[in-house]
């Protein structure tokens, strides 16, 4: 084996024609001369590893940073806010001392190559955000999107996506209390898989990422590190400097939900006993991002002997050790008094812990390696002073043409007969059919503390077993309506998210994003990109909730044709008392059905311009965040109040989807009555935003009246809940053991 | 009639957690001196007719699109010829 000279900063600083793999490492040029500038010299091997990684587009967000500023600019006063973006995940105060914090990332393109460890280790991160916090995890959730139900390739990855997230949340033991599942042909080869969790603590349990405090010792605990996702470092590792090293590495991740499990464990006793200064999880960029975070969030300083860490493979270049992303480790920065115990502790919860460094009095992050110096930098370049883009972006030109093609011109149902069967298509379609066959291979109720999980319209865990202080959280995005208009499809997104929170009777409090999008080099995208986060900015301020943090998944697209813009919204809500909460199903025979809000006709980006006839163009619903805000207040209050007895928010397929849903939970049936003002199919089928339909016992209904009257909400009396058929007075009766048959047995059907 | 084994391993590099929770094992159980362990599947196929060309060809196909997933794991095929029944 030929031995090349070990790359450190003497030699690099003596070797300045040695050229690098900058470009394979997906640095431009620029951004290369930029290192070179920062460092006044060419970059050793290992720096050069470490910038290239921490400069991507997924660690740097070099592409959407100068428009996501607005969700720091345009955040409303809240006094629920503890910590807010820019940690790994933001808290909020949810009374009583608690603090629960939560956030939505992706894991895309890993769960497209292989859906089950891909999905599995998105679920694996999402939760090290939250014990990085401080926070036992208590749920998760999972929005996701494939390609067309009926194509194979959703066959491959959708199965697998979900045995993978039911694989490791379950052996985790956190429920699963919700998410969406959406299919459309745009996500197609780039199926989006994000992940959610939420975790709570004590208000003084909170804790950042910083390492502060020279002499402080910085261990690496968990699994040992391995060649996992290190495609691009091996690249150094075997043209440059060692041609003797496997050429290629796997891009993919394996997990190990019970090595994380034991992390949980002993990180949350760690920090019960008060041991740690700063932590970080290790995710995208492992331990170069890890390193360099850490020391920035602090005084700066830090040295690092890359050979004290616990190795899987004893081949590995110093490159590819920081570049790994090997799952399940943590960083933590401990005062050295209480190093001792605090690797007792990991050796009680049998994780693998070692000091690998040290704080540092200066402003240098040193790495060594076999006794040289082969990192030294200011960490604040890697970490945060990375390169940032003004994009180019123009509205596409056939945006126009797009909401020119107006879905309330297609061809409507002309007979009782034909609306009959649309219903029946509708619910039956891939998008709108009971998702039961994929949630059920989750564990909604482990724990013991799950109030409410798929399909209702929030997920919802009790966080205290004596006063039942509970947290509501609903992710919600629509794709359709982004492409239609960005601006106001992502302002829908969180509409919608916010309502489903509020309708099972929680308060919303604040907002997580996951902003999936095409490439940012396409104006188009990048247009669609920055309408939607400002979108996003002004409804957060304007709703009063503001953005505690998220995530950016850009380069969905294969070729030209981009994914459609699908920023997905996570709303978290209180509850003060979880006994309190408003279900989706039916409760009793007799009870009052009342749609809350207008009903306008309003088709585009609809399911069913999508399921009747494969149409997308027009306009999405209109938004008007004061009637939502309204309506928020009512269905809590409603619920706080006893008033209602079911509620389900009206979204994609309108009143008739949100009844049929209502009535096969609940095993019992409805009779509707055409409002006066509306014809029949406008009233089933419109998804105007802003709407509700609540079950009101009859004890109530005065009381419940003169509230929405009080408030100024429109109310109108749309049927009752009674027999055994979903009943459309003067037009149809569809038996509920139809609609079952059919909304339950589309999803079977095709993955079978 | 003969028997063709396909062994299907985790690439060298990737985590292998049921491995690790073996090694971990075995030095608690008394067995010292094992420095690695990984774990892996053994598929024996009982193959109709003779094992040429053609038939391996198949299995190959079989054990790439099938029995592994090439993403991460590795696998390779022999032939094992198998003695008549004896009572």
């Amino acid at each position: 084996m030929s031995r090349t000279p070990l790359d450190t900063v003497e030699h690099a600083a003596a070797t300045p024609d040695v050229e690098l793999p900058w470009a394979e490492l997906g640095l431009k040029k620029d951004e290369y001369e930029r290192v070179v500038e920062i460092l006044g010299r060419r970059p050793t091997g290992a720096e050069l590893a470490m910038y290239s990684v921490m400069w991507s587009e997924h660690c740097s967000y070099k592409s959407s940073k100068v428009h996501l500023r607005q969700f720091g600019e345009k955040a409303p006063e809240s006094d629920a806010m503890l910590v807010g973006i820019g940690e790994n995940a933001g808290v909020v105060d949810v009374g009583q001392g608690y603090a629960v914090t939560f956030k939505v990332e992706s894991h895309n393109h890993p769960s497209y190559v292989e859906p089950y460890q891909g999905a599995a280790t998105g679920v694996g991160g999402i939760v090290r955000d939250i014990i990085a916090m401080g926070a036992r995890p208590v749920a998760v959730v999972d929005p996701l999107r494939f390609g067309a139900a009926d194509h194979p390739d959703t066959k491959r990855v959708l199965p697998g996506v979900v045995a993978g997230i039911g694989g490791y949340g379950n052996c985790l033991g956190l429920p699963n209390i919700g998410g969406e599942v959406v299919f459309d042909a745009c996500y197609q080869g780039n199926p989006l898989v994000n992940a959610g969790a939420i975790g709570v603590m004590r208000h003084e349990d909170i804790h950042l990422a910083k390492a502060s405090g020279a002499g402080n010792k910085v261990i690496l605990y968990g699994a040992r590190t391995g060649g996992d996702g290190i495609g691009g470092a091996s690249i150094l590792a075997s043209e440059t400097f060692d041609d003797a090293k496997p050429s290629k590495r796997p891009a993919v991740q394996v997990g190990d939900p019970f090595q994380e499990k034991l992390l949980i464990e002993c990180t949350l006793e760690a920090f019960r006993e008060k041991l740690v200064v700063g932590i970080q999880d290790l995710g995208a960029a492992g331990l170069s991002c890890a390193t360099s975070e850490l020391a920035s969030n602090g005084s700066g300083g830090m040295r690092v002997t890359l050979d004290d860490v616990p190795l899987r493979d004893s081949t590995l270049s110093p490159e590819e050790i920081l570049m790994s992303e090997s799952q399940e480790r943590m960083c933590a920065v401990v005062e050295p008094e209480k190093v001792d115990r605090f690797l007792e502790i990991c050796d009680k919860w049998d994780v693998i812990a070692t000091v690998i460094g040290e704080v540092t009095d200066g402003d240098r992050l040193e790495i060594y390696w076999h006794g040289g110096k082969i990192v030294d930098v200011d960490p604040r370049t890697v970490a945060h002073e990375g390169p940032v883009y003004e994009r180019p972006y123009a509205r596409p030109s056939w945006q126009d043409e797009l909401q020119a093609d107006d879905a309330n011109k297609l061809p409507r149902p002309e007979t009782s007969e034909e609306l009959k069967d649309q219903v029946l298509k509708l619910v039956g379609s891939p998008n709108q059919a009971s998702k039961s066959w994929i949630t059920s291979q989750y564990d909604h109720f482990v724990q013991g503390n799950t109030v409410l999980a798929q399909p209702e319209d929030s997920g919802m865990i009790r966080i205290d077993e004596e006063t039942d202080l509970g947290v509501a959280i609903a992710t919600d995005g629509n794709g359709r309506y982004a492409k239609l208009d960005p601006y106001h499809g992502a302002q829908l997104a969180l509409a919608e998210a916010y309502r489903n929170v509020a309708t099972t009777g929680a308060r919303p409090l604040a907002v997580s994003d996951c902003l999936n999008f095409g490439s940012p080099e396409d104006p188009a995208v990048m247009w669609q990109f920055a309408e939607a986060v400002r979108g996003l900015a002004d409804a957060c301020q304007q709703l009063g909730t503001p953005v505690t943090g998220g995530n950016v998944s850009l380069y969905n697209q294969t070729g030209e044709a981009a994914i459609h813009p699908t920023p997905v919204v996570a709303v978290l809500g209180v509850i003060d008392d979880v006994a309190r909460r408003t279900p989706v199903a039916f409760q009793e025979e007799g009870q009052l059905l009342y749609l809350l809000g207008d009903t306008r006709e309003e088709f585009g980006g609809s399911a069913w311009s999508q399921v009747v006839h494969d149409h997308l163009g027009g306009l999405p619903p209109q938004v008007d965040l004061e009637r939502e805000r309204l309506l928020a207040e009512i269905l809590i209050s409603a619920s706080r109040d006893g008033m209602i007895d079911s509620a389900h928010d009206l979204s994609d397929g309108g009143l008739i989807q949100a009844v049929v849903e209502s009535a096969l939970l609940g095993g019992k049936g409805a009779r509707l009555i055409v409002p006066d003002g509306l014809d029949a199919f406008t009233f089933l089928f419109s998804e105007s935003a802003g709407r509700a339909v609540v079950a009101v016992p009859r004890s109530e209904e005065v009381r419940f009246n003169d509230m929405c009257g009080a408030r100024g909400l429109p109310v109108t009396r749309i049927g009752v809940v009674d027999g055994d058929t979903v009943d459309v007075q003067g037009e149809f009766a569809l038996p509920l053991s139809e609609l079952r048959e059919t909304h339950e047995g589309t999803i079977p059907a095709l993955l079978k | 009639m003969a028997r063709v084994v396909v062994d299907v391993m985790l690439k060298p590099e990737i985590l292998d957690p049921q491995g690790q929770a073996v090694q971990r094992a075995l030095p608690r159980l008394g067995f010292d001196g094992i420095s690695d362990v990984r774990q892996g599947k053994r598929f024996e196929l009982e193959v109709d007719g003779p094992v040429d060309e053609a038939a391996l060809a198949r299995i190959h196909d079989l054990a790439e699109s099938f029995l592994a997933n090439t993403v991460i794991e590795d696998f390779t095929i022999r032939v094992e010829e198998v003695a008549e029944a004896v009572k």
